[in-house]
């Protein structure tokens, strides 16, 4: 079995089948994109495999375990991790607060060790700091820790979402558009950081409407068209693939 | 340093003595008194801010939650029990040494249960019943939320007014002091007046204290991305229903040990402190205080409720809270005291001194 497994999954809003009947599997450290046309159902799709939206049927499981019917947060303490594709930064927070939340699952201390700051606490509380801190020095804005995470620079708020999301120590992060709205330079550096996480052995599911980036990175490609799975296969394959240069890539493209 | 962070706690110690002294010193004690019942109703303020300005949660039901702890305590311990014998309970309260015999305003001796004991009835009341109706409303977000624990205040409110375990309309008086320890009592006997003021001010400094570790802390910043966004927060492994409630029974129980104390102090409690226009003016100090700003809170609490105790709204008290309400909604719904808004103005002045040292170089 692979590491991340959807089967056969479904979800309708009203009328509209937003996944239909969606299969695929990702291998364990492996980088896979999930492309399509807008409105094919790509973000619906992560949010049934996050548990921010309950599946009408079908099944998820990471490593053989089923997590198609647990809440978020649960799916996420069993390592999936995730970022968002507007944005979803926690105002009011600095840049290293944002990333020190990522370590919530990591760490244990309660209400009453929280508010006497009790010694047991006061040491987890520099663990999750210096963790936290590496883990910004990484992404390369250590600089940026004491910013309120939602005042920065569009590119900078995406690279901190991904370090919010690197703290939670995933073993699946799903990425959603993390080169929407940046430009060509931003783009080939969150490039070349997707490549340095799977190095870390993360298993790594990627919606991308930028089709260089994906072509680049991806070891394989699910591209999605009104809800249903239309071809799945290395980058090679995908752009000669007719039905799918039809939908979504144009004929002048890629 | 981790001590620093601290300074505005001793800034405030420090402001609580020399307020004391001064008073004193001009023979004007007096103001003491409604100021400890200010301090009383900040540490409402306080709890409430965690839940509303930390964790986005809106409560218009906190004085539900006070008037739970004045009304057990009130209760509990005006209840003449000497002539009660052979009852299990009083008898294991007796031998617990949780009962108390004094002689009442007319002389004869009473026997009644320790405020003591009320204390912790009431606040494992209170949190019993916040942890209950907590978990359906806080399924609720935004105005529905607001509608839902207005609804619970009004139930409380009208089931304190009529209910004549509650004294109805006319409330419970003749509440015996709550001793503490040795002379220490919490009571309004003018005599008292500076030593319940520090009892007052040192509640008010460990519950500060105790909420500031809270929000620096893990718990805390997971109720912040609770504010923040709860979608992503849930997405972090943040069990947000959880820590809404855990909050939520917090605030409360903040509410309620205010209740006990000031309704100790005052020797009575009545209906209107289970009035939805209290909640109300809850809301209103916390938005003025900067919503997420505990010391906003705490001085805008302090201040507001002094000047409204001393009359200075006179009948107009209610006029104003909703006013103060409708005014920072609409035009500082981040609150009037908040420290972007002084950091802001470092920097302008920062850049203005940057500006002025660039044109002197030239």
């Amino acid at each position: 079995m692979s590491y991340l497994e959807i089967k056969n999954m479904c979800r309708a809003f009203g009328g509209l089948k937003a996944v239909d009947d969606v299969s695929f599997s990702v291998e364990r450290n492996a980088i896979k994109a999930v492309i399509g046309p807008n409105g094919a159902g790509k973000t619906t799709l992560f949010n049934l495999i996050a548990g921010s939206l309950e599946p009408d049927a079908g099944e998820a499981f990471i490593d053989g375990s089923p997590i198609h019917y647990l809440p978020p947060y649960r799916i996420a303490r069993l390592g999936i991790s995730r970022t968002f594709q507007n944005i979803k930064l926690f105002s009011h927070m600095t840049v290293l607060e944002n990333v020190m939340i990522g370590r919530h699952i990591r760490s244990r201390s309660g209400l009453l060790q929280a508010m006497l700051r009790l010694p047991r606490s006061r040491k987890e509380e520099r663990d999750i700091r210096e963790r936290s801190m590496e883990i910004l020095e990484m992404m390369g804005i250590g600089d940026l820790a004491g910013q309120e995470a939602t005042s920065l620079a569009f590119g900078k708020q995406r690279i901190v979402e991904i370090a919010r999301a690197l703290a939670t120590e995933p073993s699946v992060l799903l990425l959603d558009e993390p080169a929407a709205g940046l430009n060509i330079y931003e783009t080939v550096q969150i490039s070349d950081m997707i490549l340095k996480i799977r190095e870390k052995g993360i298993t790594i599911l990627v919606i991308e409407h930028d089709m260089s980036l994906v072509m680049n990175i991806s070891d394989e490609i699910a591209v999605l068209s009104s809800g249903k799975k239309i071809a799945e296969g290395v980058p090679a394959d995908i752009q000669r693939n007719e039905e799918v240069i039809r939908v979504y890539l144009g004929e002048d493209d890629a | 340093m981790a001590w620093k962070k601290y300074i505005p706690v001793f800034a405030l110690i420090a402001c609580i003595i020399v307020f004391q002294l001064a008073v004193t010193a001009m023979s004007r004690e007096f103001y003491l008194t409604q100021l400890t019942m200010a301090a009383y109703y900040s540490l409402v303020i306080l709890g409430l801010t965690v839940l509303m300005g930390y964790a986005g949660q809106i409560s218009m039901g906190h004085a539900a939650f006070f008037a739970m702890g004045g009304y057990t305590s009130a209760v509990i311990t005006t209840r003449d029990l000497m002539n009660v014998k052979g009852a299990v309970l009083v008898d294991l309260a007796r031998d617990l040494g949780l009962t108390i015999v004094e002689k009442n305003a007319y002389g004869s001796d009473i026997e009644h249960l320790s405020p003591w004991a009320a204390l912790a009835v009431a606040v494992v009341l209170t949190a019993i019943i916040a942890f209950l109706i907590g978990i359906p409303i806080l399924k609720l977000k935004g105005h529905y939320l607001a509608m839902a624990t207005l609804g619970f205040g009004i139930i409380v409110y009208r089931i304190v007014l009529g209910l004549r375990l509650f004294g109805e309309a006319d409330g419970i008086s003749d509440i015996p002091p709550f001793r503490i320890v040795g002379g220490l009592a919490v009571s309004g006997d003018p005599a008292l007046r500076v030593q319940n003021f520090y009892i007052a001010s040192f509640l008010v400094v460990v519950g500060v204290v105790l909420l500031m570790n809270l929000i620096d802390s893990r718990v805390g910043r997971a109720l912040r991305s609770i504010h923040g966004s709860e979608e992503a927060a849930n997405a972090m492994g943040i069990d947000t229903a959880r820590y809404k409630l855990f909050i939520f029974v917090l605030s409360a129980v903040f509410a309620c040990v205010a209740g006990v104390f000031l309704t100790h102090f005052n020797g009575g409690i009545g209906p209107s402190e289970a009035d939805v226009m209290k909640s109300v003016s809850y809301v209103a100090i916390v938005a003025v205080g900067g919503m997420a700003n505990l010391w906003g809170a705490l001085i805008m609490g302090v201040i507001l409720n002094y000047l409204s105790l001393r009359g200075y709204f006179g009948s107009y008290d209610e006029f104003v809270f909703g006013s103060i309400l409708i005014v920072i909604m609409l035009f500082v719904p981040e609150g009037l005291l908040r420290m972007e808004n002084a950091r802001a103005l470092a920097r302008a002045l920062a850049r203005l001194r940057n500006n002025l040292g660039a044109d002197r170089k030239q």
